[in-house]
């Protein structure tokens, strides 16, 4: 081959930009920053942004909780004590769950027969479903048991007030003629009650029953219930609503003490409907829980919702100033080293091999307080070393680097390289920590209070761990007390959980498009 | 040479805290008033000038002496005077024969948790990413968030109540079970408190050795192994487990040097006459010399733990020193 062949020409070459200034282009792509990156990773992950939304819904529930329903934290009724949960919009759609109905089973032939007297009294449902029947011994005999649904606010039915005062005597009279609704029911014979123990003050025995220590119906030839009501005389005060058939026959009232108190039956749902409306006026319009209630008849669900919103109060308020106190002696530590590190880290260590209980025993013991107050101090008494030693741990790793060299040349003081060039390394850890001590704090708080070490009740606030101690009582008669509770720490401690991975991840840059 | 002047430091410096500890809670303890309840058939006079022979008038200094000189020279950690089924019985008499019940269970959790966790754990790892890796990761960030009295309620609720698996629900007294803890009907009617405290350490071993093992079977000395003709299943046993163990092992000796702790909210739940009721009951009469025992025994264990696990870091593998510079 020749050289000529490949000779190129001068005039084949052109100038590029003959005259003109060169410029570098303006980037064209925006800037992904390190929260930014972060923030991006976070969403890639499902389960994060699921956990996020299950914990935006239970702190929603915190906050809006106790305002969804009338009654108050510590606000209970004998009478509906140990009820079901109840929806009344469930329970008018009649889908059989959730509407306040119970399994009874296994119970004797007068049990149910007391159960289906209510029913008939009142002409509310009480034995809800069919009536499955099973034969059992007993005692050597065979007996047959009766296993069935029971609604569980109707089957309170009618109570015996046996001091009632003239004024609401009248006053509930009045309240009958103008809505005609029945709460007066006819006033059982003293004489003719029952001798059965057990079952002197239940105003729902209205029927004849034997002479004997337990209870034993009489019928009448028919097979029906045979009443007990009080003869008419007249001097019961009452001209209102009479029961369906009573031509003036049966009495409704019993003077006391010379007419000032009257032993009055009134028909519980209807009494409360009455007292919640027109005596107390405090928005209660009937009886109804969503989350059942409680052994003092206390509503679960805003006992739930309030403690729920004590506990993130409480963690939300230790985790900041955790991060705070955590922050500012880990960047001490960390950043100084030597002397002042070996001693700090020394106290440090010496507070976090104290047992929680120990120092809670103490506070509880020699400040004579509110428990509220002993459970903020403990936490922070111990709760920053963990921020410390994270905050620690990153002003190890970049207190040496170059950058941080430069800016000390440029005479930048310590404070301004702590908390403007070094700190921000450990904003991520911090982030994360911080978001994991709700959980732990809202965990450590539910075992105290379970344990019954700390005592919340005394200081007027309910919190999650009181809640469950008291299903837990309760669990093998009325496991639904327990269930609501145990529900939602769970949810929250899972959530917090897979939310408190996501975060770690996202602030981790070495994960950096690791899944694409 | 090295790892014993190591070893000594770290015990060294683990005894200066505890001691640092102890002094604090004793101080803190004795300036409380000390006030024995009144009781029925209790004569106050006589118990007031039992103390005060002990010296528990005195300033406080004198007292610690002379606690410490008790605790030395007789192995005497005090008197119960306020829990009423313990009453006037020395601490440490009470304490030991609260100790086994507790230990027991421990040790069954661990015997039941960490063979059925690591297992898991090497079977999500081997199958990672595949549908049984995501069930039994699922599963077990259940079972780690849920908090252990739920467990012990749903155990109790479903297996001791609506389908009678366990027949009892709380532990037997020693005199049901035969006079022994280490009896057949004894051990049944533990079952269902071991199982509530399994469930979360199960998952925690689970979860790290699903972790580390992942970890490992993507390194490079894998790969290498497999070059020079291991099966699978021979570099994963001789060569990956191996090096996954080291973080898990620790955690397991961990464990059982914990057993001596116990959990509070289990032995509430199931009435196991352990060290855990105990504790409670000193924090609630305000029985200080039980408390005073129980705490310190409990921030020992604690410490101990601790260190165990440093220590047995660097004896797995000689590369690692926790705590050194």
């Amino acid at each position: 081959m020749k050289a000529q062949d490949y000779q190129i020409s001068s005039e084949k070459f052109k100038f590029r930009a003959m005259g003109d200034t060169l410029h570098d282009k303006k980037l064209e792509t925006k800037p992904v920053g390190y929260f930014k990156d972060a923030l991006y990773r976070f969403t890639r992950n499902k389960g994060s942004i699921l956990a996020a939304f299950i914990i935006g819904f239970l702190v929603l529930f915190a906050i809006v909780g106790p305002w969804l329903t009338p009654y108050k934290v510590n606000q209970g009724d004998a009478y509906y004590a140990n009820v079901l949960p109840k929806s009344e919009l469930f329970a008018k759609l009649g889908l059989g769950i959730w509407d306040g109905v119970g399994t009874q089973s296994r119970v004797s032939k007068v049990t149910l027969d007391k159960y289906l007297a209510i029913e008939q009294e009142t002409g509310d449902k009480v034995v809800v479903g069919d009536i499955s029947e099973t034969e059992e011994y007993e005692k050597n005999k065979k007996v047959t048991k009766y296993t069935f649904g029971i609604d569980t606010y109707s089957k309170v039915g009618i109570v015996l007030l046996e001091a009632m005062s003239p004024e609401e005597y009248l006053d509930i009279q009045r309240y009958q003629n103008e809505t005609g609704i029945q709460v007066i029911y006819p006033i059982t014979d003293p004489t003719l009650r029952t001798s059965a123990i057990a079952e002197q003050s239940n105003a729902n025995i209205w029927f004849k029953t034997g002479k004997s220590n337990s209870l034993v119906i009489e019928y009448d030839e028919n097979g029906n219930l045979i009443p007990i009501y009080k003869e008419y005389t007249g001097n019961d005060m009452y001209n209102s609503i009479r029961k369906e058939g009573d031509t003036p026959k049966y009495d409704y009232g019993i003077p006391k003490q010379n007419g000032t108190q009257w032993e009055v039956r009134v028909k519980y749902d209807e009494y409360y409907k009455y007292y919640h409306t027109e005596v107390l006026k405090d928005g209660i319009e009937y009886p109804s829980f969503m989350f059942g209630a409680d052994a003092k008849g206390c509503d679960i669900f805003v006992q739930l919702s309030s403690g729920a919103r004590f506990s993130f109060i409480l963690a939300i308020i230790v985790a900041s100033v955790n991060l705070i106190v955590g922050a500012i002696y880990g960047a001490i530590e960390g950043y100084y080293g030597g002397k002042i590190d070996l001693f700090m880290e020394r106290v440090s260590d010496i507070l976090s091999a104290v047992p929680n209980m120990i120092v809670i025993t103490l506070l509880k013991y020699h400040l004579d307080v509110n428990h509220v107050i002993v459970l903020f101090i403990s936490f922070f008494l111990t709760g920053w070393i963990g921020m410390a030693s994270r905050t620690r741990m990153q002003f190890y790793r970049f207190k040496n680097q170059e950058y941080v060299l430069v800016a000390r040349t440029l005479g930048a003081r310590d404070r301004r390289i702590m908390f403007k060039h070094i700190f921000p390394n450990a904003i991520g850890t911090l982030i994360t920590g911080s978001v994991l001590v709700i959980p732990s704090v809202i965990f450590s708080e539910t075992s105290l209070s379970y344990l019954g070490i700390i005592s919340l009740e005394t200081g007027g606030v309910t919190s999650v761990g009181t809640l469950l101690s008291n299903g837990q009582a309760a669990l093998y008669t009325f496991p639904h007390i327990i269930v609501f509770p145990a529900v939602f720490i769970s949810l929250l401690m899972l959530s917090f959980n897979l939310f408190g991975n996501g975060l770690r991840d996202a602030f981790n840059p070495s994960l950096r498009g690791a899944e694409e | 040479m090295y790892m014993l002047k190591y070893i000594f430091k770290r015990i060294g410096l683990m005894l200066m805290t505890f001691s640092i500890i102890f002094v604090m809670s004793f101080v803190l303890i004795k300036m409380l008033p000390f006030e024995p309840t009144p009781q029925l058939g209790k004569d106050m006079d006589i118990v007031i000038n039992q103390f005060k022979e002990r010296g528990y008038y005195d300033p406080i200094p004198k007292q610690l002496f002379l606690y410490l000189k008790r605790i030395v020279l007789n192995g005497d950690f005090g008197i119960c005077y306020n829990s009423p089924e313990n009453y006037n019985k020395p601490v440490w008499d009470v304490f030991v024969t609260k100790l086994p019940p507790t230990i027991l269970i421990n040790i069954y959790s661990s015997l039941f948790s960490v063979p059925i966790g690591i297992a898991l754990g090497i079977f999500a790892a081997l199958k990672k990413n595949k549908w049984q890796d995501h069930v039994i990761s699922t599963t077990v960030m259940v079972f780690i968030s849920v908090p252990s009295f739920v467990y012990a309620s749903l155990v109790l609720y479903l297996f001791c109540f609506k389908v009678p698996i366990f027949p009892y629900k709380t532990i037997l007294s020693l005199s049901a079970a035969g006079g022994t803890y280490l009896s057949w009907r004894m051990f049944v009617s533990m079952i269902p408190a071991v199982l509530a405290m399994s469930f979360g350490s199960i998952a925690g071993y689970a979860r790290g050795t699903r972790a580390e093992l992942t970890e490992v079977l993507t390194s490079e000395f894998m790969l290498l192994a497999r070059t020079k003709g291991l099966t699978k299943s021979q570099a994963t046993v001789r060569h990956a487990l191996r090096n996954a163990m080291v973080p898990i092992f620790p955690s397991i000796i961990g464990e059982f040097v914990g057993v001596l702790s116990g959990s509070l909210v289990i032995e509430k739940i199931f009435g196991i006459p352990g060290v855990g009721g105990l504790y409670l009951e000193s924090i609630n009469t305000m029985d200080y010399d039980l408390f005073m025992m129980l705490s310190s025994f409990y921030i020992l264990v604690g410490l101990a733990a601790g260190l165990v696990v440093d220590l047995s870091y660097g004896i797995i593998d000689p590369r690692i020193r926790m705590g050194a510079r």
